[in-house]
């Protein structure tokens, strides 16, 4: 808790939320973001077609509207709301959820586009040697392909992952109760704009700078030696 | 040979001191063109919501409709700006302090709830309106009453962080409060039946009942009271007094009034006795 004044503040609860999206957004963004890296990969038209569409289309949409598509879109209009509407926290539920999915399906976008260059790291006569020996699309690409691109993406996955981190601010958009979130309500009760604005700034610090860290040595670690 | 190594350190240090020089200079050379005046010359530049319906709105033709919009052109006719003189400038809740900090305002009508916390940083002239927390529901909707009736479950909506927010979920904890960053994205949430009701002070939700007749209602009465004030640069006493006045004449001529029913009367709220003025 952090006081100011008469009020008190859940400022560790706030950044927890936004460490919960960042994590679940993350694992979500490497599944889809590696799916559709296979797809633009792949030797069939159409799947390489529907990879190509949904990164520029995704990586071109703002962020904002994206998430509140989710909102307004799926749970309004659709009625996909991930959640039992009548459970008591259902709103809470369903907004943490759809932030998640927007995040994720956001994120995805840039993953691929960042596994796509890995790929292109390996030599072509590794690919092809691996065709020769009679390995089929996905085997080559799970054996040979992908465990070489993940080691030599690690440092820009990092900084993907340090964006996915502040692009989590935006989920308060939709009412998701992050730092963001906390930012705004403090705002409107206090006077001392700087010293919040510095506390959330140092905030973010404290959760990426270490990202970064831990990146650029995992990068360095697991270099592949060529 | 080592007597090279000084002169090249120090010409190195030298650059990456010009770099950060430059680094910090841009920017604040920047800035000092970008700063605005708060209206010298024979204009005035005055802060005001642009999406407030009923309130303070602009139009799709470019004018400026609702009540602080009214208010404020008054003022600006009383301390001698006529109406065509006066620039208006958007002013979003988190940045009216800013506006009025900076200079880039010389006074703000923008449905600007005077607190304590505000005062440390701006001054005020008013109350011009005292209004409170209400409940915007659907013209068919009657089991929701007022604040009491909020209790089981239900969902409300209100805007990210703002006081009324913060109220629903300290004093009825029972209720489920979805936050999006304006009203008007509540209101299409409360139109598609995602929410229950919009809650926020009743004059705005007056403006989006006025803005659609028959779809919406105020309902409840009011749970809080917020005083309307006219944020003004902290320290300009002479501004203050002529700005008082100038809402004290506007109450008693009858303008204060008619302004009210132009703007929120088709909402169905009665104009309230308007308040004193605080010297």
């Amino acid at each position: 808790m952090l006081h100011f004044g008469d009020n008190a503040y859940d400022l560790v609860g706030a950044f927890w939320t936004t460490i919960q999206l960042t994590f679940l957004s993350a694992i979500g963004a490497l599944i889809l973001g590696t799916l559709l890296a296979a797809m633009r990969l792949s030797p069939v038209p159409m799947l390489t077609w529907i990879g190509t569409t949904y990164v520029n289309v995704v990586r071109n949409t703002p962020l904002t509207l994206i998430l509140l598509f989710c909102s307004f879109g799926l749970a309004q209009t659709l009625q996909i709301t991930l959640v039992d509407r009548n459970s008591p926290t259902s709103i809470e539920d369903s907004n943490f959820r759809l932030a998640v999915l927007g995040l994720s399906v956001y994120t995805a976008a840039f993953v691929c586009e960042t596994v796509r260059s890995g790929v292109n790291t390996v030599p072509l006569g590794q690919a092809e040697a691996a065709r020769s020996l009679g390995m089929t699309f996905s085997q080559n690409l799970r054996i040979v392909l992908l465990p070489q691109a993940f080691r030599s993406v690690l440092i820009p996955l990092g900084s993907v992952l340090i964006a996915l981190t502040k692009n989590t601010t935006i989920a308060s958009a939709i009412g998701v109760a992050e730092a963001a979130l906390l930012m705004k309500t403090m705002v409107e009760n206090q006077a001392d704009l700087l010293l919040i604005s510095g506390i959330f700034a140092a905030g973010f610090v404290i959760l990426t700078l270490p990202m970064g860290l831990l990146f650029g040595w995992l990068g360095k670690r697991w270099a592949v030696a060529r | 040979m080592p007597s090279a190594r000084p002169s090249h350190t120090t010409s190195r240090r030298f650059r990456i001191a010009a770099a950060v020089a430059l680094a910090v200079a841009l920017p604040l050379s920047l800035a000092a063109c970008g700063g605005g005046s708060g209206g010298g010359g024979d204009t005035i530049v005055i802060g005001t919501k642009f999406d407030q319906p009923g309130l303070g709105l602009k139009n799709p033709d470019g004018t400026m409709s609702g009540f602080d919009v009214d208010v404020a052109k008054y003022v600006a006719k009383e301390l001698g700006y006529a109406e065509d003189k006066i620039e208006w400038k958007e002013s979003p809740s988190g940045q009216r302090e800013t506006l009025i900090q900076n200079d880039q305002v010389k006074f703000i009508a923008a449905t600007y709830s005077i607190t304590d916390a505000r005062k440390e940083k701006v001054d005020f002239a008013g109350p011009y309106l005292i209004t409170g927390q209400s409940l915007l529901v659907k013209a068919d909707n009657t089991d929701i009453t007022g604040a009491e009736s909020l209790q089981n479950n239900k969902k409300l909506c209100s805007v990210s962080g703002s006081t009324p927010a913060q109220r629903i979920k300290d004093k009825y904890p029972g209720v489920q409060l979805q936050q999006y960053d304006t009203y008007s994205a509540c209101v299409e949430a409360l139109k598609n039946g995602a929410v229950d009701a919009v809650t926020t002070d009743e004059v705005i939700l007056a403006g989006y009942a006025a803005q659609s007749p028959g779809t919406f209602k105020v309902v409840g009465g009011t749970f809080s009271e917020e005083k309307y004030g006219i944020g003004l640069k902290k320290g300009d006493t002479d501004l203050k007094i002529k700005i008082n006045d100038a809402i004290t004449k506007m109450e008693k001529d009858g303008a204060w009034k008619a302004a009210f029913d132009k703007n929120l009367g088709p909402a169905g709220i009665t104009a309230p006795t308007p308040p004193t003025v605080d010297k």
